[in-house]
């Protein structure tokens, strides 16, 4: 008895169980490779958790995951798979950016009020693009994610080296290709006297608003059936494909919020290297992994979010320290996703078990219970 | 513009074909079968990394090639085994096998290589005869072994899906599997075997790059090349040759893009660089409408007594 109830509980474990493993792994590479994994994952722990700047920056790495977690939750439950994160994070930042050195002299927070609507704004355009390529054209929202992730960072790259160049870089002739300082007073209050700024608490407030739009709203519930069983959503009467749209313009609006608030939160300006990595640090992607650990919950993606913010920002200082590549947590999030997704087979192998009637097509994207 | 010029951005352009011709054609045999493997980039990286790799220690480019044509079959079986044994969703495993590979390439790139090295890669063949053909010869018969046997890979291609018995069994298995399976084909042995032909390809995909076109690696060298050419294999609408058509606009749309910023015309090249994207975009949207080639069962999960 007791025991059937342990194996009814292991799947809510796999996401776990999954860092775990991959964790494991990292082991054993560092190991052959000659570096002792216990000393390099204790430099990885302390440089996450070791003062209070080290926990501060593990939760402003961690912002941006979970607001990209929060659109890719709506998304995949949706049944759309945004792998935008990356363009709609820039393109965000850049309307943010726009809008705040456009009006410098208005007061701070309607500064900050109206950069954070423009970033989102232009967040929820370029996902929306996907959305009606998708729903007039029925283009693949994959494919389209991705060509529009590029074409925003040629967008950025462009409008940084060109029209929304610093002044003073172009009068000191060094052409570095970012934008000017934001103005002061639209610096995103901190919360604490580190780089903790107010952007986390805006997005775990935000993770409780989706939460209650998936679950307690009918928008929610018509986006869920969508993403659940198309097929009986349009037996339902309800248009599929404007949920489908809608779902990508939600998603792209909390990643392009998310861009808004890297830049008034953090970096106080745009700048790039060239690619979409030098702004977004990946978090367009690992925003995916995180919600994918989270289990597509938006609660679950807060602590996604903050344990995916202390990999990344411990890796930094793993590196510094055992001269350990940073990118080994790149491959393990990879990994983290591969375990994750490959064991929704035994959760959905126990619906059917516990569940008689459970022989509808279970999605990836369906991966909690209703409450 | 010069004849020269039009003949160089041409030239550049088939070579640059190269990696999106081994890679598209490579995914079109995965997902002909039914799985769509978005891991494409990922593991072009790792096939770069492992090409460069192992050329630069021993100094055999057949080695590095074949090296990474294995780390590719490895991939692809990692992603067989996702997302057919384990029935996965196939888009997102693709995202993980992606950062997967990105990741460990260049964590591997850091522990072992260090600093950006190039090496001399696969030389130039001209073709005996046919390379001293004016303008042809120039533009279709000067290049390496790499680019000769990509183009060659098309026609094969389109020979083993449509006129041998195994093409049979992948189209099979992609359009209708429950059928293919009560017929006695296995469904899963046949998607596993197309989707590590497909990951050998994008391992050789990344090798073209690494040991014939750029020689050299370092993080991130594909920059979403993959993900392109998984666009065109969609763009060719599963067809060998239209995914090569599509593959040959846009590396000539690239070439022509690189000319125009060595040339210094004055075009934004961060405008000019976008191009290339907002075309495959516009041609998806287009042939949307008529899509009859596509495997029914792409990116669906086969399971036994369900339809």
């Amino acid at each position: 008895m007791n025991q059937r109830k342990l194996w009814d509980l292991l799947p809510r474990f796999t996401p776990i169980l999954a860092v775990l493993l991959a964790l494991l792994v990292g082991a054993v590479m560092l190991a052959i490779l000659g570096t002792n994994p216990w000393e390099a994952y204790r430099a990885l722990f302390i440089g996450a958790f070791g003062s209070t700047n080290a926990l501060a920056d593990t939760i402003v790495k961690a912002t941006p995951l979970l607001f990209v977690g929060l659109g890719i939750c709506i998304a995949f439950r949706g049944g759309v798979l945004n792998i935008g994160g990356e363009g709609q994070l820039v393109t965000g930042a850049i309307a943010a950016t726009a809008l705040a050195l456009a009006i410098p002299t208005w007061p701070g927070w309607l500064i900050i009020l109206v950069s954070l609507f423009a970033g989102m704004l232009a967040g929820a355009i370029w996902g929306g693009i996907a959305g009606l390529l998708k729903a007039h054209f029925n283009v693949n929202e994959i494919l389209s994610t991705i060509m529009l992730n590029y074409i925003a960072v040629f967008g950025m790259n462009y409008l940084l080296r060109g029209p929304m160049m610093d002044p003073l870089q172009i009068k000191l002739g060094s052409f570095t290709p970012q934008t000017a300082r934001l103005p002061r007073a639209a610096d995103l209050p901190r919360l604490i006297p580190t780089r903790l700024h107010l952007g986390a608490a805006i997005a775990v407030v935000l993770a409780v608003a989706v939460y209650v739009l998936l679950w307690r709203t009918t928008i929610g519930f018509r986006i869920r059936t969508v993403g659940k069983n198309l097929r009986a959503a349009l037996a339902a009467g309800i248009r599929t494909k404007r949920y489908m749209a809608l779902s990508l313009v939600l998603a792209g609006a909390f990643a392009g919020l998310g861009g808004a608030v890297e830049v008034l939160g953090l970096h106080h300006r745009m700048f790039t290297d060239g690619s979409a990595f030098g702004f977004t640090g990946s978090a367009g992607f690992n925003g995916i992994v995180a919600a994918l650990f989270g289990q597509l919950h938006p609660i679950g993606t807060i602590p996604a979010s903050f344990f995916l913010g202390a990999l990344l920002t411990g890796a930094n200082k793993m590196q510094r320290v055992m001269q350990v590549p940073s990118a080994l947590i790149g491959a393990l999030n990879g990994l983290i996703v591969l375990l994750v997704v490959g064991s929704e087979i035994f959760r959905r192998r126990q619906m059917k078990h516990t569940d008689k009637l459970g022989s509808e097509q279970v999605s990836a994207a369906d991966t909690k219970e209703e409450p | 513009m010069t004849w020269a010029m039009i003949v160089g951005i041409l030239s550049s352009g088939i070579r640059l074909a190269t990696p999106y011709l081994y890679a598209s054609v490579g995914e079109t045999i995965g997902q002909v079968s039914g799985v769509l493997n978005l891991g494409v980039d990922g593991v072009m990286l790792m096939g770069a990394y492992v090409a460069f790799f192992v050329a630069l220690r021993t100094g055999n480019l057949s080695l590095g090639l074949i090296a990474a044509a294995g780390i590719g079959g490895v991939f692809g079986l990692i992603m067989a085994f996702i997302s057919v044994t384990l029935k996965a969703e196939q888009g997102i495993s693709g995202i993980g096998l992606y950062l997967f590979g990105l990741g460990l390439s260049t964590f591997l790139f850091g522990v072992t290589i260090r600093n950006v090295q190039t090496i001399d890669g696969f030389p130039n063949l001209a073709i005996p005869g046919l390379s001293r053909i004016p303008v042809i010869g120039e533009i279709f018969f000067q290049h390496n072994i790499l680019v000769y046997v990509a183009f060659a890979l098309v026609p094969i291609a389109w020979f083993v899906l449509n006129k041998t018995p195994f093409g049979l069994r992948v189209r099979a298995v992609g359009q209708n599997p429950e059928a293919a399976d009560s017929l006695g084909v296995s469904v899963v042995r046949v998607r596993y075997m197309a989707v590590t032909i497909g990951g050998v390809l994008s391992g050789v995909a990344g090798a073209s790059l690494s040991i014939a076109l750029l020689n050299t690696f370092q993080q991130n060298l594909t920059n979403g090349m993959g993900f392109i050419a998984v666009a065109l294999v969609y763009f060719g609408g599963w067809r060998p040759v239209l995914v090569l058509a599509g593959a040959l606009l846009f590396s000539t749309v690239n070439a022509l893009q690189i000319w125009l910023q060595v040339a210094g015309i004055n075009v934004p090249s961060d405008v000019a660089l976008m191009l290339p994207y907002i075309v495959t975009i516009l041609v998806l949207a287009a042939m949307a409408k008529r899509r009859v080639n596509a495997p029914a069962a792409l990116n669906k999960r086969f399971e036994r007594g369900e339809s």
